[in-house]
């Protein structure tokens, strides 16, 4: 008998909790989470669907279970992966490990470098500036969602990418498939998905009659037409159409869920409206604070047997890692429940970690910085319209956030 | 064809996103929480291009050795 197989024999496997641990509520991460943190940093979880997982909540094992060459994400699509989607995914980055990975996300990663971003900051201004100057011309009451959380990363990954605006309420629908759990039947969530492939299989043929056109889905095709061997047909449109949805239901969620902490926090508010400056380290805190994920999804499989805070996980074992439990552990960031926008040090994960960190990263940045700057500054007086009791959350969705903010100001 | 690369990452600019490390795993590690090059010069291979161009903060230069010519980033 080796020596890892003795070690395995004699760890302990605790029972299996169901996961996510509660119903979503708001904002709020579940007190579990710094329970097992102290406690149990490497607990055995039962999610809706699939098999039997490890949940990592330290941050350092989350870190090591994301970023760590010995787990992988390509091992999934042999498996019935744990997730809180009855559907699982086969295809695309999110299943692969490099190199197969590193050959998509370079062809992408490159559109979304901070340098290239920066340059699309006077325009994503421009397009706030202008929904604000229409919701305020509308008066209040009137819904950020609808008016400014919504339309604005849209449009600006509808131009990046080079899809209509015009188009937005179609595909706008179209995308909640990505994300959604239990909020839309399976057969319609099927029918959505092809409704979206077939859209951008459109533009694609589009790209090809005119090959000039300067965008991101110009250049997409360029690389596949260039050399077959660097991108499929399928990859190129689930590629293009999985960065128009992850472009709607991220960052159109969380400008809302930012406005909303930082409308409970009125304190840290005031000291932001009084110097803009803080937006940049205001929004990193925003990112680290809020728990967007209702769970942790997307586990990575170890490749060998590896140790990770105590327990010895076992080659072709799935571990979850949970980025809200990492981003409030309190060893790395110092009273982590509380808001902090002045914060120094905060290497959250709010992005994830390791090669699958959001290729978006970038641009989210700026246009929540962007979004935040904007809202604070031209709109003083930016209170919720209704009783915090009336506001809808989404639910059935990847993502917590509100389905409507009704707001005056 | 030169013979020899020389890695540069800027810490400054590293957000720690790992993702050279886990592209290149041979040439880059975490170190505090940055980015590293294992070694500084290192014989030419493509998947420290493959680091240089995913690093969303352009963090990672890859120049000659010989003549200092920037070879990654990309434009």
């Amino acid at each position: 008998m080796t020596e890892s197989a003795q070690t395995t024999e004699s760890r302990s496997v605790p029972p299996a909790r169901p996961y996510p641990f509660s119903v979503p509520d708001r904002l709020v991460v579940d007190p579990t989470y710094g329970e097992l943190r102290e406690n149990e940093p490497m607990t055995r979880v039962k999610l809706p669907y699939g098999e039997e997982a490890w949940l990592a909540t330290r941050y350092e094992d989350v870190r090591t279970v994301l970023g760590d060459v010995r787990f992988g994400r390509a091992p999934a699509v042999q498996r019935d992966e744990p997730r809180l989607t009855p559907r699982q995914q086969y295809s695309g980055m999110l299943t692969m490990d490099p190199p197969d990975h590193t050959r998509l996300r370079r062809l992408v990663a490159k559109a979304f470098t901070a340098r290239r971003v920066e340059a699309l900051r006077p325009r994503t201004q421009e397009i706030a500036d202008g929904l604000v100057d229409n919701m305020v011309r509308l008066g209040p009451p009137a819904d950020l969602v609808e008016h400014v959380a919504t339309p604005l990363p849209i449009q600006v990954i509808c131009e990046l990418l080079g899809v209509p605006y015009a188009d937005r309420d179609r595909f706008h629908i179209w995308s909640e498939a990505i994300v959604s759990t239990t909020s839309l039947p399976m057969e319609t969530i099927q029918e959505y998905l092809n409704n979206l492939w077939g859209y951008i299989g459109a533009l694609v043929a589009e790209r090809r009659r005119e090959p000039g056109i300067d965008d991101l889905l110009g250049a997409l095709v360029r690389a596949r037409d260039e050399n077959q061997d660097r991108l499929s047909e399928t990859e190129l449109v689930e590629l293009a159409g999985g960065l128009l949805a992850a472009g709607h239901e991220t960052t159109v969620t969380q400008i809302p869920n930012f406005v909303y902490v930082l409308l409970h926090n009125p304190d840290q508010l005031a000291r932001l409206r009084t110097d803009p400056s803080l937006v940049p380290a205001a929004v990193e805190e925003l990112l680290r604070y809020v728990p967007l994920g209702v769970g942790s999804s997307f586990a990575r499989y170890a490749k060998e047997d590896v140790e990770v805070g105590g327990v010895l996980v076992r080659a072709g074992e799935p571990v979850l890692g949970s980025l809200s439990s990492a981003n409030r552990d309190g060893t790395v960031f110092a009273d982590p429940d509380r808001l902090d926008l002045e914060r120094e040090q905060n290497p959250h994960m709010g992005f994830g970690h390791g090669v699958h960190h959001c290729v978006g990263a970038q641009l989210a940045r700026m246009e929540l910085q962007v979004a935040v700057a904007t809202l604070v500054t031209r709109l003083p007086g930016l209170r919720l319209a209704v009783p915090e009791a009336e506001l809808q959350w989404k639910r059935g969705m990847l993502v917590r956030g509100l389905l409507g903010m009704p707001v005056a100001w | 064809m030169s013979t020899a690369w020389r890695i540069g990452v800027d810490t400054s600019r590293c957000i720690g996103t790992s993702i050279c490390a886990g592209t290149a795993p041979e040439h880059f590690r975490l170190v505090g929480g940055l980015s590293a090059p294992l070694a500084d010069v290192v014989a030419p291979a493509d998947v420290i291009l493959d680091a240089a161009d995913s690093c969303p903060v352009e963090a990672i230069t890859v120049h000659d050795a010989s003549d200092d010519r920037l070879i990654a980033p990309q434009e």
